[in-house]
């Protein structure tokens, strides 16, 4: 293997230590760095939202006061959306789409070291605003003016925050965009390209579209607090409603960046481990570019209830609904994928399952509250906490677990426990339903969300929620240990680690090579990736 | 930092760099003092500045180590169409950007007017909060923010400027025909005169500033339309002086003989960016001064 060689020589004059990760413009190298980065980060967040189901234990105020609270629920939802999911998912991106599409590195390999690299100091600013006098911005992760606005000298803070992490996914989006565009080995055409590299050709796409959006609007509220702009003040001319829509301009393709790299994953577990071909293809590649689409033209569903224009309503409840026919198609194909298939249930295959079933009760709820009379009854409730942790959850994140246990053994060589991960996915995916399942009842009788205290009669399901949560808090910690032990030790993996894995990695050896594909591979090679029958 | 062809590939891996964590450095350091300054902290500017003159030392570090690795031929076809695509998709990103303040403005303009008077289904933020508010642009709102002002007229400054932005976008073309013709007096000349024309644009965009503070009391303060002029044009002046350095960097670059007729991607970029701040600037004056 003239790679292995190649790696070798590579592996010889990195520079060592500290300094190598620092430097690193390996594909694989910064890959690991996201995802490291991310598991910190989704402890942190996960910290911070024990905090709030121990507050919410039972009524009346308990550990905090309802200003840190506030900061509680904002900074959980910006740390699990900026630091957890996407990094994640970046991290993902980088290990993997150089080895599906034969490619050596990502098309620009030092931009990739500082993507990643910004991403660490964005936190420490962000973070630091917890410890600031004045306290942190408690107005939420959508940040909403004018309660943003009341924030202290914290506020430049998270906004240069959020800048700084808008110029890191750009730069990771046009890398990914120039990687699958210009790096494909000859003979992959783009209709031969497995469904994880579609997912994050259409997601960079997304990403480049709207972070810039989101800076617009952070610096228009920078404006307004420091300079005496009145874009969200309405003695000016201004309104703060135009912000709801220029943050969910960016808001809605936001959430699809968040999803649509898991449908790719998913799309890739369910077929190795059913042993069968990815059921219409073609239809998958444009469901997602049609989901794409159609996210710029949604926002403001969130919105319902500030006052828009009746046509408006209509407008968006409408292109909202259209959402479910796409994703449709999607449940459709991964349920046909495993019809009749030889099915096995390693964990990867369990945890893509659980998102089959658990994001389609994720969807169905946000079909419910796509209806603009029947939204007014669940916004702002814990109906739709409810929904976007079925979606980002049981969703988003056990895509990306399911991810990590399919792709562990092809990173270090080693299969992973499969003892201790079905424990961590048994626990998981029981505490999460016990934890969100419930959250729909409250929502429905009424309980608001961000809120540290509440009637009487919520208290039992409260609680019922509250241990969910503990459970699947202490669940990840067998997540970590998982990792732990398959990168220390385990079975050796085999190059084809499973046994119905079809696509470009498995041709590499377990683990992969430094670089991975020093000369493009064989296009006969691509010829047998899952996804065409024959 | 050594940077060569990977060894018996056709693939082209640069490996190890300071720079980004430098730019890192650099951008926390401007982030920390941009923050700390605007809650006057004293230190605040100091480390704000240091951030810029260390970002500015990683962008000369960083474009060396490129322009150098190109000269010694390094970049093969494949790396010039991931630069081509990264640079097409960084400009997708800037005219997104733009678009947020545009979408601002048509939405101050179009919706947010009428709602103050009455309009849509507001009619009683009109009969109690701004009382009998009549929708008028320009416009700083039934709270008359930052006092009466005037309003800027196509047919002045911005016209002269439109007319230069437009020249220089033929002139850049000019050049780059020069360049492809191998016809290096002609590029030169060319780039000179597309430069001399965006620092005109900035020196007369300047002066209408200077005008709207001292004579129109026209503002960053006066109301949505002033926030909204003022943040359009001056993200788009700001680009065009970046868009201006770059071109006199890309001057120096020709002087030295850096392009050829078939390997010059670095003009082309400059270039690309040159027209895309030009059409910005049409989308300004039609939708800014114009209607």
């Amino acid at each position: 293997m003239s790679t292995v060689a190649v790696a070798h020589e590579f592996h010889a004059e990195q520079p060592r230590g500290i300094w190598r990760w620092i430097t690193t413009t390996n594909h694989k190298d910064i890959g690991t760095l996201y995802l490291c980065f991310s598991l910190l980060m989704f402890f942190v967040g996960g910290a911070f939202a024990m905090l709030i189901r121990a507050e919410l234990w039972t009524p009346g105020m308990q550990l905090m006061d309802p200003e840190f609270f506030n900061e509680m629920t904002a900074f959980h939802g910006l740390v699990m959306i900026f630091g957890a999911i996407m990094p994640a998912f970046v991290g993902l991106a980088n290990w993997m789409i150089p080895m599906m599409i034969g490619a050596p590195d990502m098309a620009l390999p030092r931009m990739n070291n500082w993507s990643f690299w910004i991403l660490p100091f964005a936190f420490i600013l962000l973070l630091s605003t917890l410890f600031m006098p004045g306290g942190a911005a408690g107005a939420g992760w959508t940040m909403y003016p004018p309660l943003f606005l009341q924030t202290g000298m914290a506020l430049p803070f998270q906004i240069f925050a959020i800048h700084l992490m808008g110029i890191s996914s750009v730069m990771g989006g046009i890398n990914i965009i120039a990687t699958v565009l210009n790096l494909r080995a000859p003979g992959m055409s783009l209709m031969k390209m497995p469904m994880f590299v579609w997912a994050w050709l259409i997601t960079a796409y997304l990403l480049i579209a709207v972070m810039p959006v989101l800076a617009g609007a952070v610096t228009m509220m920078l404006m307004d607090k420091y300079f005496g702009t009145s874009f969200f003040n309405a003695a000016g001319g201004g309104d703060p409603v135009l912000y709801q829509h220029v943050f969910w301009f960016f808001g809605h393709p936001e959430v699809y960046i968040m999803i649509l790299p898991a449908f790719g994953i998913i799309s890739e577990i369910i077929p190795t481990f059913a042993r069968k071909p990815l059921f219409g293809y073609t239809s998958m590649v444009f469901a997602i570019a049609s989901i794409a689409f159609l996210s710029f033209i949604v926002w403001a569903h969130h919105m319902f209830t500030v006052g828009m224009p009746l046509a408006a309503d209509l407008f968006f409840m409408f292109t909202t609904m259209l959402i479910a026919v796409p994703t449709g198609v999607k449940v459709f194909n991964w349920t046909a994928t495993m019809w009749r298939g030889a099915l096995t249930f390693e964990t990867p295959m369990l945890f893509a399952i659980a998102f089959v079933f658990l994001f389609t009760i994720g969807g169905f709820s946000g079909v419910m509250m796509a209806l603009v009379p029947a939204d007014w009854q669940y916004h702002q409730t814990y109906f739709i906490v409810a929904h976007f942790h079925y979606v980002l959850v049981t969703g988003a994140a056990f895509a990306i677990m399911g991810a990590v246990y399919y792709w562990l053994p092809k990173w270090t060589g080693h299969m992973y426990n499969e003892t201790l991960a079905k424990w961590h996915f048994w626990l998981s995916a029981i505490s999460a339903n016990v934890l969100y399942f419930p959250m729909h009842f409250l929502g429905l009788a009424g309980m608001p969300r961000r809120i540290p205290d509440y009637p009487l009669q919520f208290t039992d399901l409260n609680q019922v929620v509250s241990v969910g949560a503990f459970v699947f808090g202490a669940a990840q910690l067998l997540f970590v240990a998982c990792i732990i032990l398959c990168v220390r030790g385990g079975k050796k993996a085999e190059a084809r680690a499973w046994e119905g894995a079809r696509g470009l990695e498995w041709t590499l050896p377990s683990p992969a090579p430094y670089h991975s594909f020093g000369e493009p591979p064989a296009p006969n090679l691509i010829w047998t990736h899952p996804y065409q029958d024959g | 930092m050594s940077a060569e062809a990977h060894a018996g590939s056709r693939y082209y891996l640069p490996h190890g760099t300071h720079w980004p964590i430098m730019g890192s450095l650099g951008l926390f350091s401007a982030a920390v003092g941009g923050a700390l300054w605007l809650e006057d902290v004293g230190l605040g500017k100091y480390l704000f500045l240091l951030g810029l003159i260390i970002i500015c030392l990683m962008m000369f570090g960083w474009f060396g180590t490129v322009i150098r690795e190109s000269l010694s031929g390094s970049y093969n076809a494949q790396v010039d169409r991931s630069f081509r695509w990264g640079m097409t998709f960084f400009i997708f990103s800037e005219v997104m950007f733009f678009g947020g303040f545009f979408g601002a403005l048509f939405f101050a303009r179009v919706f947010v007017e009428n709602w103050l008077a009455g309009g849509s289904n507001s009619l009683f933020t009109n009969l109690i909060i701004w009382k009998g508010y009549e929708p008028v642009w320009p416009s700083n709102g039934p709270g008359n923010i930052g006092g009466s002002f005037e309003g800027m007229s196509a047919t002045g400054i911005a016209a002269l400027n439109t007319l230069i932005l437009l020249t220089s976008g033929l002139t850049v073309t000019i050049a780059h025909w020069g360049l492809k013709e191998g016809n290096r007096k002609k590029l030169c000349l060319f780039l000179l005169f597309t430069i001399i024309l965006g620092f005109s644009f900035v020196i007369l965009q300047g002066h209408e500033y200077i005008d709207a503070y001292t004579r129109q009391n026209l503002t960053l303060g006066s109301g949505i339309y002033g926030s909204t002029f003022f943040m359009l044009t001056g993200f788009h002046g700001l680009h065009v002086t970046i868009g201006a350095i770059m071109l006199t960097v890309i001057l120096i670059r020709a002087l030295r003989g850096h392009f050829t007729a078939e390997h010059h991607f670095a003009f082309e970029a400059v270039s690309w960016y040159w027209h895309f701040v030009d059409v910005v600037w049409l989308g300004l004056f039609i939708f800014v001064y114009w209607l």
